[in-house]
This record gives structure tokens, sequence and C-alpha cells, in this order.
């Protein structure tokens, strides 16, 4: 009894110390090279998206992506080198986010991350990876503060910001209705106060005069019935709807439920035909205005353009299968090209420094997919690439883009 | 005489393993790297939370689904403290646990009322209303709302030539032996003989003249410190936090941590945590997309094959020593 005992106390503590000892050994015994995440051969690159989890939908940027850097490798890859794409699972969780980030940057060792999905998997890996000098490449998230380049030198944004989009409404309004009496409905958080920043400084010293009446929702809230009918009884002529897709079906629904007939922005996360014109009625969805700045594959404008035509078959050959109806499949594929423009700039000075310098110095590039005139431009200073909309008008069930190239100046 | 020498070689055989295990744990900053000390770290920090819950289902016989929300109101109470009143640390830590103590009372009292699924589905709301809770525009100004509030991570003090994980794991490894051995203390005391009786025979319990009403909610508030303080820690190793980081599913995995480690069974609450925090990724490297129905098929594997967890594996040898021949 006494020696199975001792027998068996010392298994336990050999497993253990053994099982302990290996959670410290990794693979880290990686070849060291001149640069983090480059040889010869390679260029590794970060990346975490909800592949599980309620935003799993979010996944196909990732995957298409993933598509177009195989497609880039099989043509040569960038400066003779190799895009080795890790994506990591963080189903939408910050800590799972920061885990995943530090398990590329620490395990992986990959070079930078790149457009991690969702503005709170940003915020959460912002502090690290500007701690630790890691370019945090073209965030996948519209919220203002996840850029600035004084405070997160290492933090380059991409799509236009909430802020930059509100601030363009504001100006069509000055442009069009100098003399509107607007309606604001916004969703009480972040999101929605980051859009209504936009919407008032973009009319500047008219804010106070021309918006006449502001209400507000809770994520939480079963209906918004309530704020639509206190913002008609404003007399106001004109509407910015600044709601979840969920919530702006509502409300175009009520607003042709009561009778009103503003003219109606709504905000270019909510402009689904599917998910947000059809339930709410396409009758009533008539002639409402949003933005874009890519071209949308099921746009007919669009169908023979060379571009539309390459990306079509791109799908074809690397993403059989997949949903070409999907915006996020040209989301996708924009931003994997605003990564290799960077990689390219850089030559072979891979150097995490030099990858951020050559970051903010994207010259007015105009990457396939977006609208013609729109660009992406940035500097030191300026860690926005994309601040121009285009507006585009509801027609049929159809998104019918109309009028100039709109840019709303600097992010903040 | 030789009875004392007999249980005093006994007893050294059986601080063989712990000992061991804890010099190791100390020497593992040696070896390891940055990454590894925080995944270790997290593993402690579960451990924790998997403790608390323990004495709570193992030892009183109380189930809670909902024991997330003390680890945010932990996280929070340190995040806010360390953030806005510049509270150091090693203070944020304790005041985390009592919040989350007092909280735990409070959700306890009520919850006498209740037993076995309609407690469960009690806790099961404080879970789901948790985030939505923290996302309340009253506390935005507090609680920084959706964005969530970014934490700074503990620094070596005495210009000792520690990295930050490094500090933050030993930090952690004094409050994961602490906790552990409060809660061993816990269980063998009287307190821990009553609750223990609470959960095996109410009804004999009360005759015997054991307070339910007391001991079942003191449980609920010491397991919700012990949740509390590994929120804490959890708040500080992440260096943020934010809503979206304590959704239901947090409750869930202390909970799947406390059944694979073993239920009434303490140091379970290691093989639980490590369980948790580890096979999720192993899953994710065998399929992406199917990766919680891989996670799924082992869990109901484990279940299966080996219903008391690691606990299955306890020395025996242990429950044959009690014997007097």
């Amino acid at each position: 009894m006494k020696t199975t005992t001792r027998r068996q106390a010392l298994r336990t503590s050999a497993a253990a110390m053994a099982s302990l000892l290996s959670f410290g050994l990794t693979p880290a015994w990686a070849q060291k090279t001149a640069y983090p995440g480059v040889t010869d051969n390679e260029i590794r690159i970060g990346n975490t998206a909800p592949y599980s989890g309620p935003g799993s939908a979010y996944s196909t940027i990732a995957k298409v992506e993933a598509a177009y850097f195989r497609m880039v490798n099989d043509n040569g890859g960038v400066n003779g080198r190799k895009i080795n794409f890790i994506s990591y699972d963080d189903a939408l969780s910050p800590p799972k986010t920061v885990e995943q980030t530090r398990k590329l940057v620490e395990s992986d060792e990959v070079l930078a991350m790149f457009n991690t999905i969702g503005t709170a998997a940003n915020l959460a890996a912002q502090k690290y990876l500007n701690a630790k000098q890691v370019p945090q490449l073209l965030v996948g998230g519209g919220a203002t503060h996840l850029v600035d380049a004084k405070k997160y030198p290492w933090t380059l944004g991409w799509q236009p910001t909430y802020y930059s989009e509100a601030v363009i409404y504001a100006k069509h309004i000055l442009a069009n209705h100098p003399n509107a009496r607007i309606a604001v409905i916004s969703q009480n958080d972040d999101f929605g106060k980051d859009y209504l920043g936009g919407l008032k400084d973009g009319l500047g010293d008219k804010a106070k005069s021309m918006i006449v009446s502001e209400a507000t929702y809770e994520p939480s809230d079963p209906t918004v019935d309530s704020q639509v009918l206190k913002l008609k009884a404003s007399g106001a002529d004109v509407l910015v709807n600044i709601t979840t897709p969920k919530f702006a079906s509502q409300v175009i629904k009520k607003v042709a439920e009561i009778g009103w007939k503003p003219t109606h922005f709504l905000i270019n996360i909510s402009v689904s035909v599917g998910a947000v014109m059809k339930p709410a009625g396409i009758e009533n969805s008539q002639g409402i205005l949003s933005t874009a700045y890519l071209m949308e594959s099921t746009d007919a404008r669009w169908k023979d353009h060379p571009d539309m035509k390459a990306w079509s078959a791109f799908m074809d050959k690397y993403l059989p299968g997949a949903n070409k109806a999907d915006s996020m499949n040209v989301y996708g594929y924009v931003t994997a090209q605003a990564l290799v423009q960077i990689l390219k700039q850089c030559g072979d000075d891979l150097s995490r420094a030099n990858v951020m310098k050559q970051a903010a110095s994207l010259n007015k590039v105009a990457f396939k997919l977006m609208l013609p005139g729109i660009f992406a431009n940035t500097t030191a200073a300026d860690l926005y690439p994309i601040q121009q909309l285009q507006m585009m008008r509801l027609k049929g069930e159809q998104w019918e883009l109309f009028g100039p190239i709109i840019s709303s100046g600097a992010g903040q | 005489m030789t009875t004392n020498l007999l249980s005093l070689r006994v007893a050294s055989q059986h601080l063989l393993a712990p000992v061991g295990i804890v010099l190791a744990s100390m020497a593992l900053p040696a070896i390891a790297n940055g990454f590894v000390l925080f995944q270790a770290t997290q593993v402690m920090v579960f451990a924790v939370a998997i403790l608390g819950l323990n004495l709570l289902v193992g030892f009183s016989g109380q189930l809670s689904l909902g024991h997330g929300a003390f680890f945010a109101i932990g996280a929070y109470v340190a995040a806010i403290l360390m953030g806005q009143y510049d509270v150091p640390y090693w203070l944020a830590l304790p005041a985390a646990g009592v919040v989350a103590f007092v909280f735990g009372l409070l959700f306890g009292l009520p919850a006498l009322r209740l037993e076995g699924v309609y407690l469960a589905l009690a806790t099961f709301s404080l879970a789901i209303a948790t985030p939505q809770i923290l996302k309340l525009s009253v506390l935005t100004p507090l609680t920084g709302g959706s964005p969530g509030i970014a934490v700074s991570k503990p620094q070596a003090p005495l210009g000792l030539p520690l990295t930050d994980d490094q500090w933050l794991y030993y930090i952690a490894l004094c409050v994961t032996g602490a906790q552990y051995l409060l809660a061993r203390n816990l269980v063998s005391s009287r307190s821990g003989l009553a609750m223990l009786a609470v959960k095996e025979d109410p009804v004999a319990a009360k005759a015997m003249g054991v307070n339910l009403s007391v001991y079942k909610t003191l449980a609920f508030g010491t397991s919700a410190a012990f949740n509390g303080i590994a929120g804490a820690l959890s708040a500080m190793a992440v260096q943020y936090i934010s809503p979206d980081s304590f959704t239901f599913y947090l409750s869930a995995s202390i909970l799947v941590g406390l059944v694979v480690g073993g239920v009434g069974w303490l140091p379970g609450a290691f093989f639980g945590a490590l369980f948790v925090l580890l096979v999720p990724n192993l899953a994710e490297g065998l399929s992406k997309g199917l990766s919680g129905a891989v996670y799924g098929a082992i869990l109901i594997a484990l279940i299966f094959f080996l219903p008391s967890g690691a606990s299955t594996f306890r020395s025996a040898s242990l429950l044959r020593t009690r014997r007097k021949p």
C-alpha cells in the first residue's frame, strides 16, 4: 500500500510537471529573421474573425481575403514573397481576440495584424498591439475613436467612419435642402453617438437651428414607434435614420403608416434590400437616400465593367459556391488589395516601422471595385484611408448611385 | 509512536504532488514566453472562478448558471477603481472580491426560496441580463458602455527584473494559491461541514440545528467573491473589458469547467480550467467552421466515459488511509 501511494504520487507530480513544462515549450524556436514575420520566401500576416458564434456571418470577409492572397501567391506573391495568411477564430469575444492576437504576435510571429473584424475586437487588441509596436492594419470597424494617429500610431483605419458618413449627409442637406427642418433618430450608444456627432459637426453653426427634433432608442427596446411619432410631430421634413437593420425596418414602416413623407436618409449599414426594405415594404422604401463607396455586385450598371468581371472570375476560381450577392465578398476583396499595396510599397524593407510608414503613404490609390472617383489616401497625421462616399437612392429594388463623389474631410 | 511516523510518511507522500506542481509553476516564467504565461494566467483565473462555483454547487448543493455576472462585477470594479480612481491593483483585487461578495449575498437571499431548476433559471436570467445592464446608458459614465474600458497591467515593483506578464503571472499564482487554501479550509471547517449537510440532506441538517438560510446565503456570497476576484485578475490579464466579454457563454464555461474537473473535488478546478481554455483551441485546429461541434463532441464523450470528470483519478488511497486498522 505504501509503495503504490508513493508511485502514484510520483506519477502524478511527474505528469503535472511534464505538462507544465510542455506548456512552456512553444514552437517559438523558429528561425530568427531580420524582420519579425518575414523570411526570404514568405510574409506572415495575422487576422482574427468570428468563424463561430453570433457574428459568424462576418467570417465571409476573412475567407475571401484568404482566397485573394492565394491568388496573389499563385501569381508570384509580393516582391517574390508569398503571403502566409494566418486567421484565428475569436467568436467576437474580446478576451478571445486578445488571446488569439497574442498568439499570432508571440507564437506565430506575424509581421502585422490585418483587418480584424469588429470594433470591439479591434479595441480589445489595440493597446497591446500599439504597446508592442505591431501594425494593426485596416481595422474592420467604423468607429471613429478606433483611429487616432497621435494616440495609436500603429493603428491604420480603412472604411469611412460613421462620423464621416454623417458629415456627408449633412453636406448633402446643406446643398440641397438649405431650409430643412431635420429630425434624427439614433441608437443610444457609442455607434449612434458617432453618427450624431458627424451630423452635427457637418451642419456646423446651422446644426442648432436645423435639427428640430432628436429621439433615441436602446437596442433592447421592442419598438421605436413612439419615437417616430414624436419626430413627425415636430413638423420636420428631413429624417436622418441612424438605426441598425432591425430598427431601420421598423422606422421605414411606421413613417409610411402615419403618412409622413420626409426626405429620408438611412445609414449605410442598414441598406440591405432583403433584410430591411422588403420587411418594411419596398413601396414604403422608395426614394430613401444612403451612401456607398464600393461597387455592388448586383448593380446592373457594373455588369460589364472589367473589374467586376475580373472579380466574378476570381470568385468562380478561388471561392466556388460562395454567395456573390453578399457585399462582404466585395469588401474583403478590396481590403485585401489595400494590404498587398502596402506590402508592395515596402519593397524589401519589411520592418514593422516601414510597414506603418507605407501604410501612412497611400497616395490616392484607387482599388478595383471602389466606385469610380473614390480612392484611398493616407498621411502620417491622417490614418483614415477612405473618406469619400457617393450618394445613392432606392429605386424599385435597386440602389441607384447619383451625384458627385463627396468627401468628408478629416475623420475627426 | 509508529502511527505518528506512518501518518507523517503518508502525509509527505501526499504533499509530493502538490509541492512539485507549485515549484514547477514558480519556475515556469524562466522558460516560457509572454504568451504562454498569459495563457497560464488565464487558466489560473478560470480555476479560481471554478473553485468558487464548486463551493456553491459541490458543497452547498445550489446550482448557478449565472456566475459570469459576479465575474463581470469583479472585472468592472477593478477596472473602474484602477482606471478612474487610480487605486493600486493590490487594493482593487480585494475590493472586487468584497463587492462581488455583497452582490452574491443580495442575490443569494431571495434565491433561498428557489430550488433546483428554478434556481437555475433565476441565475440564467442573471447571466443574460448582465451584458445589457452593463450597456445601460445611465451607467455609461462609470462602465464606459459598449466600447468598454482599457485596463493597465500591474508592473513589477521596486524595479524587479520582471516583465508585466511575469509579474501578473506571479500575482495570479499567489492569489490562486491563497484562494485554493481558503476553499480547502472552508470545506473542512465546521461551516464547510454544515454546508455539506445542507447539500446532502437539508431536513436532517435543519434538525441538527444548522441554519439553512445563513449557510446557503453565505455560500452564494463566498462563491460570488471568488468569481469577483477571478474577474478582476482577468481584467488585468486581458487589459480590456467590455459588456461583450461577459455573455452567458462565460457562465456556461465556468459550469463546464466545474463538471469536467469534478463537482465536489477542489483540485479539479485546475483540470476544468485547462479543459475550457485549451480544448476550444484544439477544436478550432481540427475544424474552423465546426469548432463548436467538435468541442461539444469531446465534452459529451468526456461526460459519458468520465461522469465524475477529473476527480475519477483522485487518489483513492486517501480514503483507504482514513480507515484505522
